[in-house]
């Protein structure tokens, strides 16, 4: 994991203090709401339907024990002992104070963390595959230049009043763990002809009102030129992108409406003007000093088969199930990922209380090499557990009550806050989620129904990817009533696709049996249990579905 | 308002002259980007001091030609969140090595200053009754940065590569 150096510190405890300026402006009313907002929201700090919300990065979603120690102290001391992780690998926290926020700040200083730019129109925070430096899938570690695009966009003084917010993904492997295809910018790590390791510059990708599968716009670039690189497209997007209306601001839009070719030339001409010193090249020595940090652990050389944990599968067969689902393979023998996922029956997706993340933490600690992540479904995972302590892993996750073994299955749901958090929101998420996840309540038939994506936002916003979810679920409001529009056929992997709408909406307590008859159709239709749910709308079009979808009960 | 120049209030010795209106004899005057364009023979020939005004969609690169006969060039800030500026100002300086005044005017707040420095603005006009001390203050709010700008400041990545050659030579 990355450290900070003096530099690096030094700016994190000065944000903090001006931050802590800026604050007491406010409150003294110096400073007008309508001008702390974007600086606020810079800090991560939006105004909720009920209180302040703070989101605090996780860079790539790399967190150690300790940072995630801070993380629970912040939810007892700041909150109601709980956080939220959310799809873009960050932590939110619900009813934090104004007037504590740089104390939380200064907190978070103390472990080497921060929430610069999580948040406003600006480059936000790098997010990549939860299984980096573990996948057995990936060219190299991608986190290396995770960390040198988090320092290159921090307090980019060009780019932090853009015409709307940016959001960059990286990913090293081939199955695409961090949906770089619906990202600003998706830099997929790959060799050009010559064998050297470079990045494809997929631009233009995003959800929320006008969702868009991302454009390659370079097939492929050196590590030598990626910032300056990036910088050309930002600043193409600083000086074209629409700023007369904020649902048109994205990116996405700018590359629609010029094209892909003309938006292409224009970023290739200014890549091609940058001056000798304007160009952004590091040291081969400092990409080397922030690649050290990410050099793979010390692994033991162990067999493939762990005798120990065949047994505890052989003799307990919620154990058995737990592992089937939750545990991913690992590029070192004897070594595996595990899922912690974070949605239990009848809990809000990503919440974790104070008490489990300090379990995570110790857990970590003691069997996962100090390691955790952050998933963009909202799980944690631990990517380096000896195969011999999964057993031991899966008692202490079971102690916490972080046990589900759901991950990847109908009821690990990805849902945004909703209406009961969020002032932007038009319909209630987390009861929608909570009621389909009672429909898998019996973990053999979710066994059975296997791998299913179902994606729930409580608003055109999108913060709950339900454009690429197998399944969908858009809240909408139609005449002070909530009511939920159903898509079908997304997905945010390597294949990625965005879902289309089938057509009226469902009234709430409607939504879950909808989906109940659409499951069973797409168990008697599928070919095998390995065929997900997209690809057998891709083979049979979506109409066999949408008739299940509005069949009376 | 008061007029900050290199962290100093200054008297403002410049005046717009709308499109159109004729230039007064005397006096250093500013005008728009398409009246320069079209007018700059004469406007240079004038042997007074000249600027522009560039509106946030306007392209500095038309300027390049003429840039080392400009002695302000003026951007603007419609609102203090729209960004456009700080693009049209590191392409003056960095890519055109333009080395005159360049003047924030429109919605100029504190909390810009630090970005405004770093992307190369020398001069601003701000609603501040202690402008010197804002000024000040917001100049040393930071003492490192990541990236290379318009300002002379050592980036982070050069600091540390000094400091690793500083250790190789000892």
């Amino acid at each position: 994991m990355y450290r900070y150096d003096e530099f690096d510190e030094t700016l994190v405890r000065e944000r903090a203090k001006q931050f802590r300026g800026q604050v007491e402006r406010r409150l003294k009313g110096e400073l007008k709401e309508e001008n702390f907002k974007p600086l606020r929201l810079q800090n991560g700090v939006y105004l909720q339907l009920h209180a302040y919300m703070f989101r605090i990065a996780i860079p790539y979603g790399q967190l150690s024990a300790k940072k995630l120690r801070q993380l629970a102290m912040i939810a007892d001391k700041y909150d109601k002992g709980y956080g939220h992780f959310t799809t873009r690998q960050n932590i939110q926290f619900n009813w934090i104070k104004l007037a504590e926020i740089p104390d939380a700040l200064e907190a978070l200083a103390d472990v080497e963390m921060h929430a610069i730019q999580t948040s406003g129109n600006c480059i936000r925070n790098v997010t990549s595959d939860h299984l980096a430096g573990a996948a057995f899938d990936e060219l190299e570690d991608p986190r290396p230049w995770c960390e040198i695009i988090r320092q290159w966009s921090t307090f980019h003084p060009e780019f932090a009043h853009l015409p709307r917010k940016f959001k960059i993904a990286v990913t090293a492997a081939t199955p695409d763990r961090a949906a770089v295809k619906v990202h600003d910018i998706g830099l997929l790590m790959k060799k050009n002809e010559a064998g050297e390791a470079g990045f494809e510059v997929l631009v233009g990708g995003g959800l929320g009102r006008t969702p868009y599968i991302g454009l390659t716009i370079r097939d492929w670039v050196s590590k030598q030129d990626l910032l300056s690189y990036l910088e050309a497209n930002m600043r193409v997007y600083n000086r074209y992108g629409r700023r007369d209306n904020k649902y048109k601001a994205r990116i996405k839009i700018l590359v629609n409406e010029l094209g892909e070719a003309e938006y292409r030339r224009q970023v290739e001409e200014e890549f091609a003007n940058q001056n000798a010193w304007e160009k952004v090249v590091l040291p081969q020595e400092e990409i080397d000093r922030i690649t050290a940090y990410f050099a793979p652990p010390k692994f033991e050389t162990l067999p493939t088969k762990s005798t120990t944990l065949d047994g505890a599968i052989a003799v307990d067969r919620h154990f058995a199930r737990w592992t089937k689902n939750n545990l991913r393979a690992h590029k070192v023998p004897g070594y595996t990922a595990v899922h912690i996922a974070l949605k239990p029956q009848g809990v809000a997706p990503g919440d974790a209380s104070s008490a489990q993340m300090r379990a995570a933490a110790d857990i970590a600690e003691k069997y996962g090499l100090d390691d955790i992540r952050v998933a963009h479904e909202q799980d944690l995972v631990l990517p380096h557990v000896k195969l011999d302590d999964v057993p031991a892993v899966y008692a202490a996750l079971k102690a916490a009550d972080m046990h589900a073994s759901n991950a990847g299955l109908g009821s690990d749901i990805i849902a945004c806050p909703g209406l009961d958090y969020c002032n932007l929101s038009n319909a209630r998420s987390i009861s929608v989620a909570n009621e389909i996840q009672a429909l898998f309540a019996d973990p053999d038939f979710e066994d059975e129904v296997g791998t299913l994506h179902i994606n729930v936002s409580g608003c055109i916003n999108a913060c709950g990817h339900h454009h690429v979810g197998h399944i969908g679920i858009l809240g909408v409001d139609k005449k002070g009533e909530e009511f939920y529009q159903i898509l079908f056929g997304g997905r945010a992997d390597e294949k990625a696709t965005i879902a289309e709408i089938q057509g009226p909406g469902l009234k709430h307590e409607e939504v879950a049996p909808a989906l109940k008859r659409v499951i069973a159709r797409y168990m008697e239709l599928r070919t095998s249990k390995t065929e997900k749910l997209a690809d057998t709308m891709t083979r049979l079009g979506q109409a066999p579905f949408k008739e299940a979808l509005y069949a009376s009960a | 308002m008061p007029l900050l120049k290199d962290g100093k209030i200054v008297d403002d010795v410049w005046a717009f002259v709308e499109d159109g209106h004729e230039l007064s004899p005397g006096g250093c005057i500013i005008v728009s980007l398409g009246r320069f364009l079209s007018e700059h023979d004469q406007l240079l020939a004038r042997n007074r001091s000249i600027g522009v005004r560039l509106a946030v969609s306007d392209n500095p690169e038309l300027l390049a030609p003429f840039l080392d006969q400009l002695h302000l060039v003026e951007l603007q800030f419609p609102k203090y969140t729209d960004g456009r500026a700080f693009s049209q100002s590191q392409l003056l300086r960095r890519r055109f090595g333009y080395k005159g005044e360049i003047r924030a005017t429109g919605q100029v707040l504190r909390d810009q200053l630090r970005l405004m420095i770093r992307s190369g603005f020398d001069a601003m006009v701000i609603d501040e009754a202690d402008a010197e001390a804002v000024f000040d203050f917001s100049a040393h709010e930071f003492s490192e940065f990541y990236q290379a700008a318009s300002d002379a400041t050592d980036t982070i990545f050069m600091k540390r590569q000094k400091k690793r050659e500083e250790k190789a030579a000892e």
